[in-house]
């Protein structure tokens, strides 16, 4: 691809053509997301609508299709409310430092052996990086609205992320051991032959605690804690309207579905095939295997009470982290006497 | 070094947990609740006093308004109390249908506590499944008396009417296609009885399912058990009636101590908590869902086998049959007095209490010998629970108060009045 885009577009200048083919890929990854962003929220509305017996969005559009549309329509043209005490050039940067990471940490993952946007070697470090970048906007935001709530909702967010982001480096660091490369694309390619051959059976202690932390990085359901509606209301969104609140939402929603489809690379083969003699890996499979722990963040929230701020930190620190830290030596006790899938 | 100072936080009344309009000042270091201070009558409208200006029967909508969760548990204390002033004796199937109806209405209060409470806790699956049970039962408000909450259905002597013998059907929409109403109207076919059985029922499995998101879920108890403990010792010298005493250890139930209508023929237990935490509150009024169940059972059986009058045939209290104006010069007098002075009370007072979903909801009522209340006094059990609030959330965190102010069941309108 690379090669025809290059030669139909050899009358432009050399940096020319290649930022115009940088922007081309961004376009290529990016617009679907926002797509699927946009369906997801749909979606959640229409399954957690069928969990509570009821229907969802079905006024705009068939089936409600429309609703998504209807929502960013709504919320473009809403009044961007910035409070009066407010530190106001914090409060607009706010929501895009939050947008920004989410966004590009999508730069290094992998759809199928041949694409992506960058293949890079620290892919997996990288990542971990931009998931934790966020969290500056949120606890800005908190910050910078003046608001009680808002600062502890951002106080909230911050422990708990690094909590979490501990737990869930060493998680990572696990799949590290068993593929020995931080490219994404090599992890998957490390679990190659088969269902039996997926880090998620030897690994996993590591895929739960992994999904936990996923769920709890995103600040969703049960670990809500830092927008935790019924006690501080929204937390540190609790003054944003209009597109700066859109903009949270966004970064929110593509995190879930950037650790979705994280949990599908690193545990589940990503676009591997289960039963590869019957049928063939494809970028399919990395969709379908996405699919399942998207819907699984929904399902959380249809079910669990909320923890409180404590129970969260206990849960991270107290449980989490030994169990990871436990299974990385029973994994190197493993590797040293050659067991399971380190036989060769 | 900068002295650490606590702050202050105001929750509500705008605040999704207020559960209506309260407002509380909290004293907060940091994420721990020092001090919690309830600031009332945000929605307080003089019900007490506007009583004193309208003849006893127009009063009765206004005790609807008071808890608006349980509207007909407090039209009965006010009826109880005009009754025991006049002496008035009420037929036996009127004893039978009230009793039916305080029944179903804890049922309706109990599951809006439960949805709230559990969406408080962050539980929002459950509020929507208490809220599909709490339209039925306001499907049986409706067809008793035409309103899906405020009923205004007891008078002094009775009930306005008989139980009909249909219920209010669904109707085929753009929305509602033919099949699903008819299959909506399934168990609406035959008369009020009818459906009321069957969903008798059906609610036991309906509470299980509760139970089975709620009360062995780890979140759940970790959110409950321990908070807001209050001894039971505590909880008599704090005023608590109702769920919130006998969460606390106290088998205390006027149903039982002091039977009114037909209490006292009916086979119900009374269940009590041990530790007085938000988890035995709530495990009591689980049980209290299913003992209500029990009673609204024995009730239809008796309400089937024995027909008759709902309303005494003292025309002088109550109105006479549509019939009757007709025909009958006394009658026309009787209605049309009735309805434009009313009837008079003897002089003296009166307090009559009925265990209400939340606790003891009592009406003290003096009478001048006039039309109208000289003077009624409304005792609201939610007051008292609301004005433990600071010693149930001291060195609680802020999430435990949201608990603490679901546990406590409390709505505005009887609060503030």
């Amino acid at each position: 691809m690379s090669e025809f885009f290059h030669s139909t577009f050899q009358f432009l200048p050399e940096p020319v053509q290649y930022t115009v083919y940088t922007l081309l890929k961004v376009v290529v990854i990016l617009v679907p997301l926002f797509v699927v962003v946009a369906y997801y929220t749909y979606a959640e509305r229409k399954v957690i609508g069928y969990m509570q017996m009821r229907r969802g969005p079905n006024r705009v559009g068939p089936l409600g299709l429309l609703q998504p549309f209807a929502d960013m329509f709504k919320l473009m043209f809403k009044e961007i409310i910035i409070p009066t005490n407010s530190n106001r050039y914090l409060f607009i940067i706010a929501p895009v430092i939050t947008f920004a990471p989410s966004m590009a940490a999508w730069a290094v993952i992998p759809f199928n052996d041949t694409l992506v946007f960058s293949d890079i070697n620290a892919g997996l470090l990288y990542i971990l990086a931009m998931t934790s970048v966020g969290v500056y906007g949120v606890i800005i935001a908190g910050w910078a609205s003046n608001s009680k709530y808002a600062l502890l909702g951002a106080m909230r967010s911050a422990a708990q992320i690094v909590a979490y982001e501990i737990a869930m480096g060493f998680a990572l660091v696990g799949v590290l051991m068993a593929a020995g490369s931080l490219n994404l694309g090599e992890i998957v390619g490390g679990q190659r032959g088969g269902l039996s051959n997926w880090y998620f059976i030897w690994l996993f202690p590591l895929f739960m605690v992994f999904l936990i932390s996923g769920v709890a990085e995103t600040n969703r359901a049960p670990f809500d804690v830092a927008e935790g509606e019924s006690e501080i209301v929204a937390g540190f969104h609790v003054e944003y309207s209009g597109m700066t609140f859109a903009v949270f939402f966004l970064a929110e929603y593509a995190n879930m579905i950037l650790i979705a489809m994280l949990t599908s690379l690193l545990f589940f083969g990503g676009w591997l095939s289960p039963v590869p003699g019957l049928i063939g890996d494809s970028i399919g499979w990395l969709f379908a295997k996405t699919s399942v722990f998207m819907f699984l963040f929904l399902w959380f929230r249809a079910t669990f009470p909320r923890y409180r701020y404590d129970q969260i930190m206990r849960l991270g620190w107290k449980v989490l982290l030994p169990v990871t830290i436990l299974w990385l030596v029973v994994e190197g006790v493993l590797v040293y006497f050659k067991i399971g899938p380190w036989s060769g | 070094m900068p002295e650490i100072k606590n702050y202050t936080l105001n929750f509500g009344p705008q605040h999704p947990a207020a559960h209506g309009v309260l407002r509380l000042v909290l004293e907060m270091d940091g994420e721990v609740i020092v001090r919690a201070d309830p600031h009332i009558g945000l929605l307080h409208r003089g019900t007490e006093k506007l009583c004193e200006s309208k003849p006893y029967n127009q009063n009765i909508g206004y005790m609807d308004r008071l808890d608006y969760v349980s509207m007909m548990c407090n039209e009965h204390a006010y009826v109880m109390a005009i009754e025991k002033l006049l002496g008035l004796e009420i037929p036996e199937r009127a004893k039978y249908i009230r009793v039916m109806f305080d029944e179903i209405t804890r049922i309706l209060n109990h599951l809006m506590w439960i949805g709230t409470h559990a969406l408080d806790v962050g539980a929002m699956t459950m509020f929507l499944y208490a809220f599909r049970e709490r339209e039925d039962l306001m499907d049986l408000y409706e067809a008793v008396s035409g309103a899906r909450m405020h009923a205004t259905y007891y008078r002094p002597g009775g009930v306005t009417r008989d139980l009909p013998d249909s219920m209010p059907q669904y109707q085929e929409s753009r929305w509602r296609s033919k099949k699903e109403a008819k299959r909506l109207n399934q168990n609406r076919q035959g008369s009020m009885l009818d459906f009321t059985e069957d969903f008798t029922r059906r609610f036991p499995t309906y509470v299980d399912e509760y139970e089975t998101l709620l009360t062995d879920n780890r979140i759940w108890k970790q959110r409950t058990v321990g908070i807001g403990v209050v001894s039971a010792e505590r909880a008599l010298q704090l005023g608590f009636t109702g769920p919130m005493l006998r969460g606390s250890g106290v088998e205390w139930d006027l149903r039982k101590k002091q039977p009114y209508e037909v209490y006292d023929q009916m086979d119900f237990d009374i269940p009590v908590g041990t530790e007085g935490d938000c988890y035995d509150r709530y495990l009591v009024r689980i049980e209290e869902m299913r003992q209500s169940n029990r009673i609204i059972i024995q009730c239809i059986d008796w309400l089937r086998k024995n027909p008759g009058i709902v309303l005494t045939d003292n025309h002088k209290v109550a109105a006479p049959r549509r019939e009757l104006l007709k025909a009958d010069m006394e009658g026309l007098i009787h209605h049309f007095k009735l309805f434009t002075e009313g009837y008079t009370l003897p002089e003296g007072e009166v307090y009559t209490s009925i265990e209400h979903p939340k606790g003891e909801f009592g009406i003290y009522l003096i009478s001048d010998g006039c039309n109208k209340p000289y003077r009624l006094k409304i005792r609201a059990p939610g007051f008292a629970h609301l004005s433990s609030i600071h010693e149930m959330a001291q060195g609680h965190m802020l999430a435990d108060v949201v608990a603490i102010i679901g546990t406590q069941d409390i709505v505005f309108g009887e609060i503030d009045r």
